[in-house]
């Protein structure tokens, strides 16, 4: 009976004592432990190649992509600044998760054209890493070599995107990438190839961040003339625009072109001068989630 | 020792009785400057109220503020708060001037300590309370300075991102 009271007196006096302080700390164990980590990355592009990221539900982006020539190509062509590559692309989040984006590259006339989806969200405890799957088909119009049907000139290309937000600074990125052309020169290269890719950014500040990005090969023909693709990269963001100033080994722009058919060496000074700009529209009005 | 163990139990029952948590909430923040304006809404606050002592606190998580633009959630998020640092702004503090035997609306001032960003001040803001059949409705509308809450704006965006934002609390208590 007296341990009973003693008992009760006790947590009496705990409702008694309990101050504004241990209130806060009473909603603290109330609070969901664990939430999804965001904005692994700035944009959608890491460099040249795709980050886990995709657009908001009813945002649409809008992707200006430039490639400058090689800064070896000499005094003639300007260290590259009189030929340029090109891509315009746009990028629609159908739901946070679900995006689909297509392009039209001015080297060899490609049309590329996508799906992206957020297949797991890294958070704060449990899951460790984001991962988005991407695939993506295109089509090069202008006939390279003996492709003569458009099938011949469609290739696809599979990743998997790995990421891991470590700190706020600092998110690294894997890519395994499976290709697959329709049509190949088989004295060079095999229908399906494999590739690694490994990636991250560091912010230095609120708004920039350094990039950087390299596909390695698997199983590559020593007859390949082709390169690893390597780029690097500055993030400036400026409200609705996200702008990217790059250096890459590779001119050629979408997956599988500098993937599989880079042909700069970037330390031989191979190096092309590029950027992205992002702007982004909202369509649609996200739905305001009501109260639970 | 009967009748003792009788008052224990009924004080003791009675005092964790006192404690109020919300049953739905309403924040919203409204910034209002030269080239666009900015509100956002979250319904994920947490709130504990002793109405025999007034005293309150709540807490917002602020990764679940919803804007009407995603890039301004997430620009909200990465550099103006930094949610991944700073998850939370809580109060911890008092209604004072509030009577829970009053039925009608009554003004009250919360006094205590706004936390945002990861710095604390002291404040002191008007409110309403009110009895419902079913529920306890507090509100309150005030101005937070983002400068006193180290949140630092660029210059770039001074035009797009007013100095100060209207932040409006709705609190239903459960009884």
């Amino acid at each position: 009976m007296r341990r009973i009271c003693l008992l009760l007196a006790a947590i009496m006096f705990y409702h008694l004592a309990v101050s504004q302080d241990d209130l806060l700390k009473e909603l603290d164990s109330q609070a969901p432990k664990t939430t999804v980590i965001e904005n692994t990355f700035k944009g959608s592009r890491l460099v040249n190649g795709q980050t886990v990221e995709t657009r908001g539900k009813g945002e649409l982006e809008f992707i200006f992509s430039h490639r400058f020539g090689a800064l070896n190509s000499g005094s003639y062509n300007l260290y590259g600044l009189d030929k340029a590559a090109v891509r315009l692309g746009l990028e629609y989040g159908i739901t946070d998760r679900l995006g689909v984006g297509f392009g039209r590259s001015s080297s060899d006339k490609m049309m590329d054209y996508y799906v992206r989806y957020k297949l797991l969200r890294q958070q704060t405890s449990g899951m460790p890493v984001t991962i988005t799957g991407f695939g993506y088909a295109s089509v090069k119009l202008a006939p390279p070599g003996d492709a003569t049907t458009l099938n011949d000139r469609t290739a696809y290309v599979t990743q998997l995107l790995i990421a891991r937000k470590f700190t706020p600074q600092l998110s690294l990125q894997l890519m395994p990438t499976f290709v697959h052309k329709n049509a190949v020169d088989k004295t060079i290269e095999s229908n399906d190839q494999l590739a690694i890719g490994v990636g991250g950014r560091f912010k230095v500040s609120r708004s920039v961040a350094i990039t950087s990005e390299y596909y390695h090969r698997l199983d590559v023909k020593s007859t390949n003339p082709y390169k690893n693709s390597i780029g690097f990269g500055v993030d400036i963001e400026t409200g609705g625009h996200v702008f990217q100033l790059l250096l890459c080994s590779s001119q050629r722009i979408t997956e599988r072109t500098f993937i599989t058919e880079s042909t700069g060496d970037f330390f031989n000074g191979d190096i092309h001068l590029g950027f992205n700009v992002t702007r982004a529209f909202q369509l649609k009005k996200p739905k305001p989630k009501l109260a639970q | 020792m009967r009748i003792l163990l009788v008052v224990l139990l009924s004080v003791s029952i009675h005092a964790s009785a006192q404690k109020l948590s919300l049953e739905k909430s309403k924040v919203s923040f409204f910034s209002k400057a030269a080239i666009e304006d900015i509100k956002a809404e979250n319904y994920k606050a947490a709130s504990v109220l002793n109405v025999s002592t007034g005293e309150v606190a709540f807490s917002i998580p602020i990764s679940d503020f919803e804007f009407d633009k995603s890039l301004m959630k997430q620009h909200f998020n990465e550099k103006y708060m930094e949610s991944e640092k700073f998850p939370k702004a809580t109060f911890a503090g008092k209604f004072e001037g509030f009577d829970p035997s009053k039925k009608a609306t009554q003004n009250v001032m919360a006094k205590g300590k706004l936390t945002i960003h990861g710095v604390t001040q002291e404040v002191s803001v008007p409110g309403t309370v009110e009895w419902m059949t079913d529920r306890l409705l507090a509100k309150s509308v005030f101005k937070v300075k983002l400068a006193d809450y180290k949140i630092k704006i660029p210059k770039m965006l001074w035009q797009n991102i007013a100095e100060e934002v209207e932040v409006t609390l709705e609190f239903n208590y459960k009884l």
